[in-house]
């Protein structure tokens, strides 16, 4: 018997050691973050970007990734700041239009076996140009409940970590736990085997497209509940991010290696990193830099123990 | 018996497939029936892999019809045979090394979802793996990436006898015990037999003889995609096996004249498992065997050995004639031209920026040379055809100042005009001292060299010489017989 732990184990450790010790760095900063409202204003932010960063995770479990999706949660965000408020029918049908796209784009991309970078690259300019028609200055305004619901406070713990848990609990229990996430990981792994055992590969790309369509859209919306108006511009860098999250949680780009867990984590430690360097008074001109060498830190770390890993399984 | 009267679970009959240039079954009629092994034997190319294809629904036969249980099936495909309950282990892995055990059961059966299909598809598995290999040990909620070798290959069989409502009633196992050991092999074979004995069918294919021999009712012998003999497995020898895998008639024409190298320098040597591989200054070395017994690591240590790692040599020690032309050959987009040269850019340029006149010159040289068939050097490479750019990818190769050139079977798929004009610029540019590293699937080829070592599970388990270089002998040591 074999006691060591499985390297699922070992890659969910890296992320929520690193999450551990920023935490630690940034409390022994500011010891006045330690609190339910100082928490709060630590990860609020971190929501949306753990609903996009799932969003993506689900489309790279397929071996694709979404370059459009920082202008896709910015076209959804100004349309829940304009339509979703003043006409929810019409916004609800437009939000259901844009996962459907999504959806499609999964069908185009099988189909005609284009590189997904290109389709949704060329994808990123559709939807900066409809979010910039819909709102050509920062504006509109979140509807009431969305307001309500991102600003609730929960007792024990304040809504950004009651909003983390629920997003990572769900997306566990689609991606990891459901027969149509094995499938969607299947892919990944070992497309040609799904298709011989008579699987339509085809219908399950284009449900982890549309899928990821639906957390995207529920990103946009999160976030126009945060900061209350839109910009057309206003999740830009919500693509990188969301990609760093997915690695930083411990998947991978291609081989449908995912854990929405980890993607949770990711998530969380980039807002995290962001913070960390304020309170250290780094100035915003570097702050960048900065955040991407926490990240190759990180990222070298994990390439370190899975070497490790790889030569112990040699022996 | 009763097997005789009952009817065929699949029946395939005077199934034609030809891919581009090459023919892969010249109409075979093959029936199999419940309660029988048949052992399905033969050399590379002999249409094992396509008939195997046919029979599990991956491949539709240009011509000839396919019948299950005496009626024909006219629309047949993957879905179908597994609604007949026909499975396949496949000879590379084809699990999702992503997912655990578990969930890898769920792939496979379509019909286990709804809720709770967790539970289901462990006892699924769990009951097929025990009784397949009984004290197995595998922990059906691990990832399958995380299992060796011989642990994936057992899941994969495991699966493959799985029965999560359709029963299995013909299983393909395509050298399912290449990375089983011998006490696990035997595990295996033996419930092969009592599959069988129960009314299942299995196709076998293996290249150690004696697993056949042992194991299946009937044995079929292919060649160049027909079926060549066909007895009760208590018919055959192990000896009558090779010879029938044999061609009868062999063309000594195209057979090279012996030379006496004994007195060159060896250019290139390398050890690992089995016997040491070297080759002489001027030299036709063959790499033979089964298709994926190493013989492709085998050239790649030896361009690793002879490359540097970071800055490219001024003088090329090796140089390689890729075999998957779309894969590791051909640049799609670029004309026939820069296709030539990149090789030998180095020996074209001056201080860093290439001579467009030496480039047509030497590229214009080798035209003619190897008789490149295009009117202008200038037109896409895919304008070509497969036997001509298969001509370009040598010439690129013979440009450059390597002294050693490696192939891996770079003549799949090309026509035999073109592979007898190759075949003499090799012969010539082995008089003017090159060596040559030919790892080839076809036996016309491996009997041209010089010297020819056979490959067998990864490592080299002979070397023929001379005269000893005969399709008899390399068969002979491809297949594992008893005494091995």
């Amino acid at each position: 018997m074999k006691l060591t732990p499985s390297a699922d184990a070992i890659r969910l450790a890296i992320p929520a050691l690193s999450l551990a010790v920023l935490l630690a760095a940034v409390f022994w900063l500011q010891p006045r973050a330690m609190s339910y409202i100082g928490l709060n204003l630590l990860f609020n932010l971190a929501v949306p970007i753990a609903l996009a960063t799932i969003a993506q995770m689900l489309i790279m479990s397929v071996n694709d990734l979404d370059l459009a999706m920082g202008t896709f949660v910015s076209f959804v965000a100004c349309v829940a700041a304009t339509f979703l408020r003043d006409e929810p029918l019409v916004g609800i049908l437009i939000l259901a239009g844009g996962v459907c796209i999504y959806a499609v784009l999964g069908v185009v991309i099988h189909l005609r076996g284009l590189p997904s970078i290109v389709v949704s690259l060329g994808m990123s300019f559709v939807w900066a140009g409809l979010a910039v028609l819909l709102l050509p200055a920062p504006g509109g305004q979140a509807p009431e409940w969305v307001r309500s619901l991102m600003t609730m406070k929960p007792p024990v713990a304040p809504m950004a970590i009651v909003a983390s848990v629920v997003i990572a609990v769900v997306a566990h229990l689609i991606v990891m736990r459901s027969s149509l996430g094995v499938l969607i990981r299947g892919i990944g792994g070992n497309q040609r085997s799904v298709e011989r055992a008579g699987w339509s590969v085809l219908a399950a790309r284009a449900a982890a497209y549309g899928l990821a369509g639906v957390f995207a859209v529920l990103a946009g919306i999160a976030l126009v509940g945060l900061t209350t108006s839109a910009d057309a511009n206003i999740a830009l860098r919500y693509t990188l991010l969301s990609i760093a999250g997915v690695i930083l949680g411990g998947g991978e780009f291609i081989g449908g290696r995912v854990s929405p867990i980890g993607a949770v984590i990711g998530a969380l430690t980039l807002t995290l990193a962001g913070s960390f360097l304020s309170f250290l008074r780094i100035s915003p001109d570097w702050q960048i830099g900065a955040q991407g060498a926490i990240l190759i830190i990180v990222l070298a770390l994990r390439l370190l123990l899975n070497r490790l890993e790889n030569r112990e399984k040699r022996r | 018996m009763t097997v005789r009267m009952s009817k065929a679970i699949i029946e395939v009959a005077d199934a034609k497939v030809s891919f581009a240039a090459v023919r892969a079954l010249a109409g075979v009629t093959l029936a199999i029936r419940p309660g029988e092994c048949v052992g399905l034997v033969g050399h590379n190319g002999a249409g094992k892999s396509t008939i195997v294809s046919v029979i599990n629904g991956g491949l539709t036969p240009q011509q000839g019809s396919i019948s299950g249980d005496g009626e024909p099936l006219a629309r047949y495909g993957i879905n179908a045979a597994r609604a007949r309950g026909i499975r396949c282990v496949f000879q590379e892995l084809s699990l999702c090394p992503n997912l655990t055990v578990v969930e890898n059961t769920r792939i496979l059966h379509r019909q286990l979802g709804g809720l709770g299909w967790r539970r289901r598809a462990r006892l699924v598995i769990e009951r097929s793996l025990d009784a397949v290999f009984p004290g197995h040990g595998i922990e059906s909620d691990r990832t399958v990436g995380d299992l060796s070798i011989a642990e994936r290959q057992m899941v994969e069989i495991a699966m493959a006898f799985s029965d999560a409502g359709i029963a299995p009633r013909l299983i393909i196992l395509d050298e399912p015990t290449s990375s089983l050991d011998a006490s696990l092999a035997e595990q295996m074979l033996a419930h092969v037999r009592r599959f069988v004995a129960s009314g299942g069918a299995v196709i076998l294919i293996s290249h150690i003889l004696h697993e056949i021999l042992a194991t299946a009712s009937r044995i079929v012998v292919m060649k160049d995609g027909r079926i060549v003999a066909e007895r009760p497995a208590d018919a055959w020898t192990e000896h009558g096996l090779v010879e029938a895998m044999g061609s009868v008639v062999k063309g000594e024409a195209h057979r090279r004249t012996l030379r006496d190298l004994a007195k060159e320098p060896v250019v290139i040597a390398q050890t690992g498992r089995g016997l040491p591989l070297q080759a002489k200054r001027g030299e036709i070395v063959g790499l033979a065997g089964l298709a994926g017994h190493g013989q492709t690591r085998m050239l790649m240590k030896l361009h690793a050995a002879s490359t540097a790692d970071w800055l490219p040599r001024r003088d090329p020690a090796v140089t390689f004639v890729a075999g998957d032309r779309r894969l590791n050959g051909v640049f799609e987009l670029w004309s026939v031209l820069k296709n030539f040269s990149i090789a030998s850019l180095h020996d074209l340029a001056l201080r860093g920026v290439v001579d467009a006149g030496a480039e047509a010159e030497r590229a214009g040289e080798w035209k003619r040379r190897i008789d490149i068939r295009t009117p202008d050097m200038a037109n896409r490479m895919l304008s070509l055809s497969g036997g001509n750019q298969q001509k370009v990818l040598f010439a690129r190769s013979l440009a450059t100042r390597a002294p050693v050139v490696l192939m891996d079977d770079p003549m799949r798929g090309v026509d035999v005009g073109t592979k007898q004009e190759v075949y003499e610029i090799i012969r010539q540019e082995a008089q003017r001292g090159r060596t040559f590293v030919w790892y080839s699937t076809e036996m016309e080829e491996v009997c041209l060299c010089d010297r020819v070592y056979v490959f067998r599970e990864g490592e080299i388990v002979a070397e023929l010489a001379g005269d000893a270089v005969s399709e008899e002998n390399i068969l002979a040591a491809s297949f594992k017989g008893e005494a091995a």
